[in-house]
């Protein structure tokens, strides 16, 4: 039914059809965007893009990213200013100059990386957000009655450095709702949430729709679109390429029209891996928060054994980054905490470790996995200098080694890029991942422990750099997968832990976990647990 | 209508080398403004200022004397700048390696041997390093902001200086002049030339050599650079930031401090209170414009002291305040730091939307 | 006696005081203008010069303020518009401000100064003790304190200041909720620079009424290490400025009394005290990391 290049006209006719017998909620066009268009530079973030919304409507956008979808949902919010095209709201063309014009419409925004202040407390946090806040403490009372009415109860007091994600989350939600909005737009916000938090904003956004509230949900949560939206468009590098009713539609369709070809899913290879000797060990792993905002982590146990692939799911800020820092040697721990094929190396370096053949992928690809101002070639120096690859001699830098690996990594790993040896920030995230996973494997590390493999990358590189790590896997090496992504842990994992505030539950084999198993550990079960364990004691 | 910065995709090769140029163009622009404002033929003092010290070797062996301290420097604060140490107390390192370097012809005037000068320079480094390292550890244990570290102790290097020209180290038989005894032979460097120019000019320029190799071409160099763009990313590779604090301002400190006892062993001979014309702090300039790379360091090092002469000319030829010398080098470091701009964006021009259609 | 040093500390602690809550609200705005010094030193020139030109102290001080904020100004266009590195150009400015003073003021060197009349107020000064010391002061005296008192109420009670905390805390977000980061900052560092001219006025004519080239010396830096002193807190610079006002002006008297030490051991006592102050705040990393504006001195390019 689609087909990524052609032009307008011709998709809109077919989706058109489509869009006559799927079933609308009841109700008037809120929102009428038409032929919207917006350019970075050489890219057309948006090209002549149509999207109606209906009143009580929850309506999905859907794509992959870099789709154009948080561009065009800026452009409603007015954080964007759209380079053609136009918006009409309620039946008047209007002209939405910032985010302030958006609320006095009516349009409220429930941000993906939240746009929260740290260091403000949630009812000053609120009263930014609206236009007339009036005096704080009768705007206290407000949040309190406002926000326990809509089940997401919060304290007006607290500093949102101290809240979890969830709880911020909540502060936005309810940010919007004291606006008494016509329309709420949210970017992916099940993404920081556990299973069942995500439960509870559903309700929320269904009560929502039934008070007449219409709701933009961008995700690519496929599962639950399905499940609560009435209808969904779907963008393609940039363009609408269709639109449809997702309760008619199976995930896998949806994603064949967001990717635009058949979804390629991984490949196990060998059905049950022989397990080897644990390669990655670690023992009651302790590490004191580095700074305020930081987790400590508690107890960590953990084996990895040659030939697995083993995920540590959990909602972000629950210590991963920690755990990641402790099994590189970003920072240093006890020695025997940690194991490296049976040697003890909680008190080494990373580059240390990296000679014993251990390779790291960190979460943050710009700043930390690469250096964003650096030529592809000296990022290849930035983990290999150390690992005896003949990079380095006397202390120099050999830049016809490091010209070749890069070449390497480039070709096994189809990295694409506009010219030879471009910055590192040139590249597309999903391309510049390739690049810093490649750079790793390239090396067949013994063992692999990577953070958020595939976060905020095309179907397409995801998928390749998801079979690579099975497959380096089932080569005998032992992968430790850490991911906010459910639907990537339950694809590549063969055993699953959880972790949440800084503990870890014990890691399970994968076909024995649901994701309702999964969300409870997620939201604590696990920390109790072991509490009771110490007490016990 | 209006003007706004997009990010480019990569870093302009382009304006990284136009840039400097420019900045130099616009400062000519504005120091012929100044002349104008002062009542002075503009164009007399854009000669005087900057091209009447080229057309005699005095000037020009003077202006090697005065861009040596610059250079030297300016290198070791580029290493600084580069790895994200912000040390502007280069002039307190400066004169604190002086000090050090001068303990020798000062206490035991009588050590005369081949030792000498060699050992002055090892202590006028040594000395300049342990100054530039005081703020570095305070950064590195205490997490102390060593801008303001650095930069106060320049005033009490400067006052330690005094108190020794005035105090314990003034000459017995210089009447009562806060100043010290003048070196002997075996104390004072080589001088080359007919002027004041001394065997600290090449060492400057080795300096510039080692320098540039060592940052293009060695892992220490990789280090410095990724450092300075990315720390976390540098700890990933392995490197450790503190370490790298406390190398850089020590290198940092030991050259200035081998220039501060360069400069008083070749050029003046003796310790005075004042010993340098704020080089520590044109340094800075020196650095920036010569966009933290050494060999370009070498000509802005040149640049700058043609300014420190050509503020000397104006006011001895056209009765200019030589105070236009720092107006003009002030001006050049903020016409560098605004054409740098450039080469991480570039401008772009946003025409004003037609105002029809427009509910709001 | 003891009220002759108290005196002198109020007058010392003055432009300290005045610098660093301009400079407090800068940074609130999430930027680090380091050019203090600079600002403060052309306030000096200008405010000594205009006064002497027109015999009046006032058109002196506002002068002073005037020039302090054109300063600011250029520094803002270039790290605002151009998002140049801050520490950098931060530091051209003071360089850019010493020359210029220097040229300027080399007209005024020597010159007899005017000095900023004291403000009597009626009844309390005539106190013993009480009044000389706290109500016969002039008026910048009594505006550096109406000045933090200001900047505590707005930052902390007024929307206006919430707006502020949020763009030093956040631009990122202030910027996707509509509010225009730059003009917040750009009023911001303005204020600053204004405090700042007004600061180094208060030098040249107050504390030593007459033209020194320097004069300043490093008082403008040792505002900078006052905001971190304080936790960028208001009230806070209050006990900066007058611990650092008392240490300047003790060493002061005890070289007057001919203390048995060199009087440039004593002279860099309140640079020594600065690293020591700010040693011990910093060394608190949880007291420092929870009160920093979380964008000092990060650049900001708004998307539209």
């Amino acid at each position: 039914m689609v087909g990524g290049m052609k032009p307008l006209a011709e998709n809109k006719k077919k989706s058109g059809d489509t869009a006559q017998t799927v079933r609308r909620a009841s109700g008037d066009v809120l929102l009428d965007g038409k032929g919207l268009t917006k350019r970075f530079g050489e890219i057309l973030a948006n090209d002549r893009v149509d999207l109606r919304i209906n009143k009580g409507e929850i309506h999905a956008l859907l794509g992959e990213n870099g789709a154009g979808k948080s561009t065009l949902v800026k452009m409603f919010y007015g954080a964007l200013e759209p380079d053609a095209g136009e918006i009409i709201w309620q039946g008047r063309p209007v002209q939405i100059d910032n985010p302030a014009a958006a609320r006095s419409l009516g349009i409220g925004m429930v941000f993906q990386h939240f746009s929260l202040f740290e260091a403000l407390t949630v009812v000053e946090n609120i009263a930014l957000a609206l236009p007339d806040p009036g005096n704080m403490k009768a705007l206290a009372k407000r949040i309190e009655s406002i926000s326990s009415e809509y089940g997401l109860p919060l304290n007006p007091q607290d500093i949102v450095a101290d809240l979890p994600v969830g709880i911020r989350q909540r502060i936005e939600i309810v940010r919007c709702l004291l606006q008494e909005p016509a329309l709420i737009i949210m970017d992916e916000p099940t993404s920081v949430l556990t299973p069942q938090e995500a439960d509870r904003l559903f309700k929320t956004l269904e009560r929502l729709a039934s008070e007449g509230c219409a709701v933009l949900y961008i995700s690519h949560r496929l599962e639950e679109v399905k499940r609560i939206c009435h209808h969904a468009t779907i963008l393609r590098h940039g363009k609408v390429v269709a639109e449809c009713d997702p309760s008619r539609e199976t995930p896998s369709s949806l994603a064949n029209m967001m990717v635009g070809t058949e979804v390629i899913g991984v490949s196990h290879g060998a059905k049950a891996p022989e397990l080897g000797p644990a390669r990655l060990k670690v023992t009651d792993l302790s590490a004191p928060a580095q700074n305020p905002f930081a987790t400590t982590l508690n107890d960590l146990n953990l084996a990895v054994h040659a030939g697995e692939v083993v995920a540590i799911a959990g909602v972000a800020g629950n210590g991963q980054g920690e755990l990641f820092d402790a099994l590189s040697g970003e920072i240093q721990v006890a020695p025997g905490m940690i194991q490296i094929d049976g040697q003890a190396c909680g008190a080494k370096s990373i580059n240390w470790r990296r000679q014993k053949n251990a390779a790291f992928v960190p979460e943050e690809r710009l700043g930390h996995g690469a250096v964003p101002g650096m030529t592809l070639t000296n990022n290849i120096v930035l983990t290999r200098h150390g690992t005896n690859d003949g990079l380095v001699s006397a202390g120099f830098v050999s830049d016809g080694q490091s010209g070749e690996l890069e070449q390497k990594v480039k070709t096994h790993f189809d990295v694409r890029m506009s010219h030879d040896n471009p910055e590192a920030r040139s590249l597309s995230g999903g391309n510049l991942q390739k690049f810093v996973v490649g750079r790793e494997l390239d090396r067949k590390p013994g063992v692999l422990v990577v953070n958020q493999p595939t976060w905020g990358v095309d179907a397409g590189a995801a998928a390749l750099i998801r079979q690579s790590l099975i497959d380096l896997a089932r080569s005998g090496s032992a992968v430790l997968v850490i991911s906010q992504d459910l639907d990537e842990i339950f694809e590549i994992a063969d055993r699953i832990a959880v972790i949440s505030r800084g503990f870890l539950s014990e890691a399970e084999a994968a076909s024995g976990m649901t994701r309702e198993r999964v969300g409870l550990l997620m939201a604590g079960s696990a920390e109790r647990s072991k509490g009771n364990d110490r007490k016990a004691v | 209508m209006r003007i706004e910065l997009v990010k480019r995709k990569e870093h302009s090769r382009l304006m990284a080398v136009l840039s400097p140029v420019i900045a130099v163009f616009l400062t000519l622009i504005a120091a012929a403004i100044l002349f104008k404002l002062a009542g002075k033929d503009p164009l007399l003092g854009l000669f005087t200022f900057f091209i009447e010290p080229l057309t005699d070797t005095w000037s020009l062996q003077e202006m090697i004397v005065k861009a040596t301290p610059l250079v030297l420097i300016a290198c070791g604060l580029a290493v600084c700048y580069l790895s994200n140490n912000w040390n502007i107390g280069a002039e307190g390192q400066f004169v604190f390696g002086a000090l050090c370097g001068s303990f020798i012809p000062i206490v035991f005037p009588d050590f005369e041997t081949v030792l000498t000068l060699p050992l002055m320079l090892l202590m006028g480094a040594l000395g300049g390093a342990a100054w530039g390292l005081i703020p570095a550890i305070l950064k590195t244990r205490f997490n102390t902001n060593e801008i303001l570290t650095s930069l106060m102790l320049v005033y009490v290097a400067s006052l330690i200086l005094d108190y020794l020209v005035r105090g314990p180290w003034r000459d017995p038989d210089g009447y009562n002049f806060p100043e010290s005894r003048l070196f002997t032979d075996a104390a004072t460097l080589p001088l080359i030339g007919d002027g004041r120019m001394s065997i600290a000019a090449p060492i400057a320029v080795l300096v510039v050599i080692v320098l540039t190799i060592v940052l293009a071409k060695t892992l220490k160099g990789f280090e410095i650079r990724v450092m300075g763009e990315s720390p976390r990313a540098g700890s990933f590779a392995g490197f450790s930031k503190k370490r790298l604090t406390l190398f850089a301002f020590a290198l940092a400190g030991g050259l200035a401090g081998l220039a501060g006892i360069m400069e008083v062993s070749g050029s003046l001979g003796q310790l005075l209170p004042t010993i340098s014309p704020g080089y520590g702090f044109t340094a800075i300039i020196v650095a920036f414009l010569g966009r933290l790379n050494p060999a370009a360091i070498l000509i802005a090092g040149l640049v700058l002291a043609l300014s420190y002469i050509g503020g000397e000319g104006v006011q001895a030829s056209m009765g200019v305040s030589d105070k236009i010398a720092a107006v003009i080098q002030g001006l050049l470091l903020f016409f560098v730091l605004a054409c740098d701009t450039f080469i991480l964006y570039r401008p772009r021009i946003v025409p004003g939307r037609p105002a029809t259609g427009s509910e709001i | 006696m003891f009220e002759a040093v108290l005196l002198t500390v109020i007058t010392a602690a003055t432009p300290l005081l005045i610098a660093a809550i301009g400079e407090l609200v800068v940074e609130r705005s999430g930027v680090l203008n380091l050019g203090v010094e600079g600002m403060m030193i052309m306030g000096a020139v200008v405010g000594f010069a205009v006064a002497n030109q027109t015999g009046s102290g006032t058109l002196g001080v506002l002068a002073a303020i005037v020039a302090g904020m054109g300063m600011s100004l250029i520094f803002g266009v270039l790290v605002l518009s151009l998002v140049t590195n801050q520490v950098a150009t931060g530091l051209a400015l003071t360089i850019l401000g010493l020359g210029v003073s220097g040229m300027i003021g080399e007209a005024y060197i020597g010159v007899p100064g005017l000095r900023l009349p004291e403000l009597y107020i009626p009844g309390l000064s005539e106190l013993p003790f009480i009044g000389p010391v706290f109500f016969q002061q002039d008026a910048v005296v009594y505006l550096g304190f109406a000045l933090v008192a200001l900047v505590a109420f707005v930052l902390f009670r007024t929307r206006t200041g919430l707006i502020l905390r949020a763009v030093g805390d956040n631009h990122g977000s202030a910027h996707a909720l509509g509010y225009s980061v730059i003009k917040v900052r750009y009023l911001a560092v303005l204020f600053g620079g204004g405090c700042a001219g007004l600061a180094g006025a208060y030098m040249s004519l107050a504390y030593t009424p007459q033209w020194v080239e320097n004069m300043t010396a490093g008082r403008g830096w040792i505002a900078l290490a006052l905001v971190v002193f304080a936790s960028w807190l208001p009230f806070r610079v209050i006990a900066g400025a007058y611990l650092f006002g008392a240490v300047t002006v003790l060493t002061f008297h005890a070289q007057a009394q001919g203390v048995g030490v060199p009087s440039q051991l004593l002279s860099s006592l309140p640079y020594l005290a600065t690293i020591a102050v700010l040693v011990l705040i910093s060394a608190n990393r949880r007291l420092t990391l929870v009160n920093t504006p979380a964008c000092l001195g990060k650049p900001f390019v708004p998307d539209r």
